[in-house]
């Protein structure tokens, strides 16, 4: 039992460390997701990629780092702590480990190059209306027609599909199989080809991070197939595997927690700073005591992933408790801010003022990023999901 | 012990709710906050055409009724999430008048308010006061016969739509001190008034009110100079009374949407209401709801207790209470709706960007919660 670092996972810590800070570009710090352009999502990525970290966990013949599972999670805990804007999952997490996990060699030549640079933009269409828990039963078919299959059907909460490139979609290849799960492929598809109509879903924090995507007569090459027709479902239920891991998201939260001591430090009750408050006090000592309980679950994961198990049915755990306490930092941030949690800063006035704020910088995500969490526990498997998966897989009720 | 309604309150709820349920469909709403008005100063002019205005007047004043009747007026508000400032026109500078009110006052202003040509903002929050009624840098100082006020109000709601704003200041004492404040009617055009008008995420609009030199005549006063804060507390505990009946309004609805919702909802093959965990949440929603009904009830019926401190405590224990359910409730509501929760298209998530809002309106659980814990140690 020893929670130390090696003197080795510690130099590598520095050496991530200055790497970020003398590498990440200037004008992206301390901008949100939500303020930048594509290109500027996408250029840490490629500042990685030339660097050659854009994708530590995959196979150095891919051109993973070869870090162990703990360096990678120092990698990501620094970066959380300067707060970069990291590589989107849909290539690096998702479907670059299908691909060079299942792929054909020229599969992996054409597509892994443009993960690993961020050169291409990734989405996943997996949800469709009708199929949101129960995945399984969708509906978008791919008829095969010569060497092509032809998509129709309609996906959604696609998110970030207006910017991609390419996307990876689930699509029913044999309507007459006995079980929904048979009868799925896992297809590769270009957003440039006719067809595809991308509508962007406006959300209720006002931001419009997810789409529908309209697949209608959408031609596709039958060698963009990933493995076997009909074996899709195999490839899903792995990538979502992946998906699962990093998802406690102990690191950000951690930096999660340092900004709301610095709002409640700023923000006065009975003339002393909220921070003092000892009903305030003892809320975000709650949140850090829990955190501190995620944070080692977390290191208890890894340290198996590091002795060679995969992740299992308690990355579920990681996903249940590590959204709520990232739902619950937007609580109290919200909380913290008291009445300028209520300004809507997308209808701020430009009128070019700064003699008269509305409101501590701070607040105006306040509202807004509460929210967009609640998202948190209902994507990537509800919560209510996850607590059956742990009932049926670790109970085994 | 009774909890039924008199027959003219049976009528005004009626009246109400037909008028929310007829002009309050969610499209028109959407229609109407992202206009640039945002608001439709032709329902207010409906609302006093139908006496909505005068409910919570006494016959003095021209009205027929008092807390019950601002009571139920704001629960079908909150049904229809309806954005027009009753509260900050009717129950705020309405209560002002009617509990501080000279003759004179009263007459004109309440007059203007039932009548529906006069529009209140209360300009009470500063923005390093937080919920602290007391907690005032704005100042009004005496020249001559007359105030001059300066200072910030922060999130002023329905400040855009005003005629008139009700300002608390401090004029004298230490900021945070209970006495020295007092409390002024001010035209919204007045010379020295400013603002920065802007959208609430919950579909109002409000402002950061700005007092540069503004001289306020003596016969704007309301109330006595210097100890404002005993007639602000009763005012606002009455405006938390309505907010309190709004959430609870709200609630019901955000329940019977959610309820539709796993009824039309399938997965795996049966709609997902079938599902007993969602079962389960969905009867934690209706017992919150009926605990906050209780509550509202308790608030209201308290607001005319002789014992100020009787009045805070109920008051308080109710924005707790309806605060922690408006919470679990929408939250519990965006959960239950999934996906489908978090997007624009569906009146669910308006509902629960309301309640989340609703949560730190006239002071915020932990702030009632500490009133509650002083007045039960007193």
């Amino acid at each position: 039992m020893n929670l130390e670092f090696t003197a080795e996972e510690n130099a590598f810590r520095q050496e991530v460390r200055d790497f970020i800070a003398n590498n990440y570009p200037a004008h992206l710090v301390g901008k949100t997701q939500d303020e930048l352009t594509r290109e500027e999502m996408l250029e840490w990525h490629q500042i990685l990629g030339k660097k050659g970290w854009s994708v530590p966990a995959w196979p150095t013949e891919y051109g993973g780092t070869g870090w162990t599972p703990t360096q990678r999670y120092i990698w990501s805990e620094e970066n959380a702590r300067a707060s970069t804007i990291m590589p989107l999952p849909f290539g690096v997490a998702m479907v670059g480990p299908v691909i060079y996990t299942f792929g054909s060699e020229e599969q992996k030549a054409e597509y892994l190059p443009g993960i690993r640079d961020g050169s291409v933009w990734w989405c996943q269409g997996y949800s469709e209306p009708g199929a949101g828990s129960d995945l399984a039963s969708l509906k978008t078919t791919a008829v095969r027609d010569g060497d092509d299959y032809v998509i129709n059907g309609q996906k959604t909460w696609t998110t970030l599909a207006q910017h991609a490139d390419w996307g990876f979609f689930l699509c029913r290849t044999d309507p007459d199989a006995p079980k929904p799960q048979q009868g799925i492929s896992f297809i590769l598809v270009d957003m440039d080809t006719p067809g595809i109509e991308v509508r962007p879903i406006k959300l209720i924090d006002g931001g419009y991070e997810v789409n529908e995507v309209w697949l209608t007569d959408v031609r596709v090459p039958a060698a963009n197939r990933i493995g076997e027709e009909n074996m899709g479902w195999t490839y899903a239920k792995f990538l979502l595997a992946h998906e699962r891991s990093g998802i406690a998201g102990v690191a950000r939260s951690k930096r999660g927690v340092e900004k709301l001591k610095e709002i409640a430090a700023a923000e006065m009750l009975d003339g002393k700073p909220l921070s003092q408050d000892m009903g305030f006090a003892r809320k975000i000592s709650q949140l850090e005591i829990d955190l501190a309980a995620l944070e080692i679950t977390d290191l208890r994961t890894l340290a198996g992933e590091q002795a060679g198990k995969g992740p299992g049915p308690e990355s579920s755990l990681l996903k249940v408790k590590g959204t709520e306490i990232q739902q619950r930092l937007t609580e109290l941030t919200l909380e913290a801010v008291g009445y300028y949690g209520a300004p809507d800063f997308r209808s701020f006035p430009d009128d070019g003022s700064n003699d008269f704020p509305i409101g501590p910088d701070y607040a105006h995500q306040a509202a807004p990023s509460y929210f967009n969490m609640r998202k948190t526990s209902i994507y990537g498997g509800s919560n209510e999901i996850q607590r059956n998966i742990i009932t049926k897989m670790i109970l085994g009720l | 012990m009774d909890f039924e309604f008199t027959d003219e309150q049976n009528m005004v709820r009626d009246g109400i709710s037909r008028l929310v349920r007829e002009q309050y469909d969610y499209d028109t709403r959407r229609e109407v906050i992202a206009s640039e008005a945002g608001w439709r100063p032709e329902l207010w002019a409906q609302l006093a055409e139908l006496g909505m205005l005068a409910a919570p007047f006494g016959e003095e004043d021209g009205g027929f009724g008092g807390a019950t009747e601002a009571m139920i007026i704001m629960e079908e508000f909150g049904r229809g999430l309806a954005i027009e400032p009753f509260i900050p026109t009717v129950v705020c500078a309405g209560g002002f008048l009617k509990h501080g009110g000279s003759a004179a006052q009263r007459e004109e202003y309440i007059g203007g308010i039932i009548s529906g040509e006069m529009v209140f903002a209360f300009a009470c929050a500063e923005p390093r006061g937080r919920y602290d009624l007391a907690d005032l840098q704005t100042t009004a100082k005496k020249d001559g016969g007359d105030y001059v006020l300066n200072g910030h109000k922060a999130v002023v709601i329905g400040a855009p739509w005003a005629s008139h704003l009700i300002v608390t200041a401090r004029t004298s004492g230490d900021q945070r001190d209970d006495g020295g404040i007092s409390v002024f009617l001010v035209a919204g055009d007045a010379d020295g008034v400013s603002r920065r008008d802007y959208a609430t995420v919950d579909g109002r609009r409000a402002s950061e009110v700005y007092f540069e030199n503004v001289k306020i005549p003596a016969d704007a006063l309301i109330g006595e100079a210097d100890n404002g804060l005993p007639l602000i507390e009763k005012v606002v505990d009455e405006a938390t009374a309505a907010v309190c009946a709004e959430a609870t309004g709200a609630m019901k609805v955000t329940n019977e949407m959610t309820l539709d919702y796993s009824r039309q909802r399938k997965q795996f093959g049966t709609p997902i209401g079938s599902f007993q965990v969602l079962q389960h949440r969905m009867a934690d929603m209706l017992m919150e709801h009926e605990q906050s009904v209780s509550m509202m009830y308790l608030a209201t019926i308290k607001l005319d207790e002789e014992s100020d401190a009787e009045r805070k405590k109920a008051v308080s224990a109710a924005k707790v209470r309806i605060g922690q359910s408006s919470r679990f409730i929408g939250q519990a509501a965006i959960q239950t709706h999934g996906g489908m929760g978090m997007t624009d298209e569906l009146a669910v998530g308006s509902y629960f960007k309301r309640l989340s809002i609703v949560e730190g309106e006239f002071g915020s659980v932990d702030h009632h919660l500490r009133r509650h814990m002083k007045l039960s140690a007193a």
